[in-house]
């Protein structure tokens, strides 16, 4: 075991005891101090970007930034004396001088923290005249908007792209005063290797970059009488809606919704968590044709995040092989609203409408990326919200959501076992998998269906699991960045002809897990990660059913419509294709 | 621009410096005194061939003034902005070759024929406000003389 040596340092008069190597930043903390920041972010490296964040020590003439000093034995700081505070005035007039005045028509009022913290400074004029650059706004991915307009160059989006991420997207472009943010070299986002993971838009601190609103396109759709609009909720969504409205993080708020969902309008409430257990039904019964009967190449990589399956197409066009066919659990969802639901309740599949409410700004993109995703005849989803947009919608609509009773969802696609509800944290997909897979492949019930293993927060998690004396070897990553380690031993072996070294990857963009998308509330750590997936795990565990093929409804629709999981229509209706894509297209 | 040796080009280019620290640097400085600039085309056959994200070397393009990234034009009009020559009436001459040629510094008129840059000081201080077309130096300019100069050099090239 390392030992950690202890700092012993002065913050405001009250002595401090930290680990070596912690930030002034992060030191304050021990002395009830918030120092403020704009630039950095708990999940990122510090940038210095900003300025706000400087502090005095005693016997340096001059001021540091918290966010990048170290704190040494026997430092004396002062974080807020009158000079401290009006220096941080004028760094944020500064600021201001470069950034619009349009909040109340931003993406990010009342939810921005550069406005919150000129609230808090009470900035009431323009000391410095204002100079605007003019940037266009950037919407080509209809995903994520871009408007470096806002941007007051804190670095956060871009580390977020380039290191959290490793996609290359973003970078900052010329330099001094000119500096901007732009996707590689000047061209449009839709044209650069972006994924849509929204990441950039989750760490931005203003409304330089934003999710595609679409909650008007969603009220048109719900006043239209000609129009009978479905809607279904994804995992991580539950756990993170209440941050909206007061709840306390992790808080799982599920019933809730459903009512909430069928006041705002929708004539069907489902569950995207239906759709996972579906998912689980064609993935696991993929993964037993290849493993067991050895039909296919392994590993068997899961597909059910859209920004993963963009990264892949893009960066690991070669190992398309790999992929799961399995379409993600909304879109089986949205495919199967407008023919199997739509049959059994003699709706016209025509005028049918399917909104997703999403943790992600890439399921935007999902909907329409190739004509599998038009398998009913029609698009399958015709909006997908992120959580942010569905908290505003509730907000426009007055409803009190915590006074809401609890409601069921429309069970045919709405009853869900705990294998679909994990899906929304890292490891939850695999997890889920591996309950269905021992049932499949040895007939049996798990005794114990947990696979702590593959829970947390570890970038990449190795393990293997014993299935009645056969070894299955898995991975499971989060956070891009952690994809390369693991695909980059699967790529050697392929070419020196080896066995492969896992037999089961699962891999989210996001870090955490859905619960830590692109499209969830602003603020995110880890720590905010992990008490959302305990929302899920606490649910799964307290669930009648824990596996996918426990689920009667998921049973019932088998036998009514599909017939068996890899059957012909469930090809036709549940399943994908992926292509080889270029990272630049200009 | 599509040259069909651009592919060997850029290839014999990374193989000089493959084995050099922060070699990306000389890798488009090479590209650049081949073409004149850096082409995008260029910058993204580096991007596949050293495996290095387009983002990152358009990072160092717009970085450094040194770069171009269009093509330079056949005369490049050099405006000194050093002391002497600002305070002597240089602004006034970069706003008339503006007007005349239609043209912002840094870039190159639509004809490819001249392209406009603003230097810091070129050492003949007692000669300014001073210009420069390609080797030729004018000296003494006034906004007057502005136009004859670029006649001049449109003369040459008809």
């Amino acid at each position: 075991m390392s030992t950690v040596t202890k700092i012993k340092a002065i913050i405001n008069g009250i002595p401090v005891e930290v680990d070596q190597g912690a930030t002034i930043l992060e030191a304050a903390h021990k002395a009830q101090v918030n120092i403020p920041t704009l630039c950095k972010h708990p999940d990122l490296v510090a940038s210095a970007g900003c300025g706000i964040c400087i502090v005095k020590i005693k016997n340096n003439r001059k001021m540091l930034r918290a966010c990048c000093t170290p704190l040494e034995e026997g430092m004396d700081i002062m974080t807020h004396d009158p000079e401290i505070v009006q220096t941080r005035r004028t760094v944020l007039e500064l600021i201001l001088s470069n950034h619009p005045t349009d909040c109340l028509v931003c993406g990010r009022n009342n939810d921005c923290e550069l406005q919150k913290i000129c609230a808090e400074f009470g900035i009431r004029d323009d000391r410095f005249e204002r100079i605007l650059p003019n940037i266009p706004v950037d919407s080509s991915t209809k995903t994520i908007i871009l408007e470096p307009r806002k941007c007051i160059k804190c670095s956060r989006c871009i580390d977020a792209c380039q290191n959290m991420q490793d996609v290359w997207a973003l970078s900052y472009v010329d330099r001094g005063f000119k500096t901007r943010m732009a996707p590689s070299g000047d061209i449009k986002l839709a044209e650069s290797p972006c994924v849509r993971c929204g990441q950039c838009a989750a760490h931005c601190p203003t409304g330089a970059i934003c999710e595609n609103d679409e909650t008007q396109k969603v009220w048109q759709l719900l006043q239209d009488p000609d129009k009978h609009c479905v809607v279904q909720i994804a995992p991580a969504v539950r756990v993170a809606v209440g941050e909206g409205f007061g709840y306390p993080v992790g808080t799982n708020l599920t019933k809730k919704l459903y009512a909430l969902l069928r006041r705002l309008g929708f004539k069907a409430v489902f569950d995207t968590n239906f759709g996972a257990d579906l998912t689980i039904m064609e993935e696991g019964t993929e993964f037993v044709e290849r493993f067991v009967n050895k039909k296919g190449p392994l590993p068997l990589i899961t597909s059910c995040c859209p920004a993963w399956v963009d990264y892949l197409e893009k960066y690991y066009g070669d190992t398309i092989s790999l992929f799961s066919s399995a379409k993600s659990p909304h879109e089986m969802v949205g495919a199967l609203a407008k023919t199997y639901y739509a049959q059994k309740k003699n709706i016209d599949p025509s005028k049918m409408k399917v909104i997703s409410i999403m943790p992600c700004t890439a399921k935007k993109y999902e909907i329409s990326r190739t004509e599998e995703m038009s398998a009913s005849g029609f698009q399958d989803v015709d909006v997908s919200l992120t959580t942010r947009e569905l908290i505003r919608m509730i907000k426009q609509a007055g409803i009190d959501f915590k006074q809401l009773p609890d409601e069921d969802a429309d069970l045919m696609l709405g009853d869900y076992a705990g294998a679909g509800t994990i899906f929304g944290a890292t490891g939850g997909v695999m997890e889920a998998a591996l309950r269905t897979a021992y049932f499949a492949i040895t007939g049996e019930n798990l005794k114990d269906v947990n696979f702590t293993a593959v829970r947390g927060l570890q970038g990449v998690k190795e393990t293997t699991i014993n299935i009645k004396g056969t070894d299955v070897k898995i991975a499971v990553a989060h956070g891009l960045k952690n994809v390369k380690y693991v695909m980059d031993k699967v790529r050697d072996a392929l070419k020196n002809n080896q066995p492969p070294p896992y037999h089961f990857i699962e891999v989210m963009a996001c870090p955490g897990g859905c619960v830590g998308g692109g499209g969830q509330p602003y603020m995110v750590t880890d720590d905010i990660r992990k008490q959302r997936a305990k929302g899920l795990y606490e649910e799964d565990a307290n669930l009648p059913h824990r596996c996918s093929h426990e689920n009667p409804y998921v049973a019932q629709l088998y036998k009514d419509f599909l017939e068996k999981p890899l059957s012909h229509k469930s090809h036709k209706l549940l399943h994908t294709k992926y292509v080889s894509r270029p990272l630049y297209t200009r | 621009m599509v040259v069909e040796t651009l592919k060997d080009d850029v290839k014999a280019v990374i193989e000089r410096w493959k084995d050099k620290e922060g070699n990306l640097i000389m890798i488009l400085h090479d590209i650049q005194d081949r073409y004149g600039y850096v082409p995008r085309e260029a910058a993204l056959e580096v991007s596949r061939q050293a495996d290095m994200p387009l983002a990152r070397i358009y990072e160092v393009l717009t970085f450094y003034n040194y770069f171009k990234l269009t093509p330079p034009g056949k005369f490049t009009i050099s405006v000194c902005l050093g002391t002497a020559c600002y305070l002597k009436g240089a602004p006034a001459l970069i706003e008339e070759i503006r007007r005349l040629l239609q043209v912002d510094e840094g870039h190159t008129t639509k004809d490819g024929l001249f392209h406009l840059q603003i230097v810091r000081c070129l050492g003949c201080c007692g000669l300014a406000p001073v210009i420069t077309v390609g080797h030729k130096v004018y000296s003494a300019v006034k906004r007057t003389d502005v136009m004859g100069i670029i006649a001049e050099h449109k003369t040459v090239e008809a």
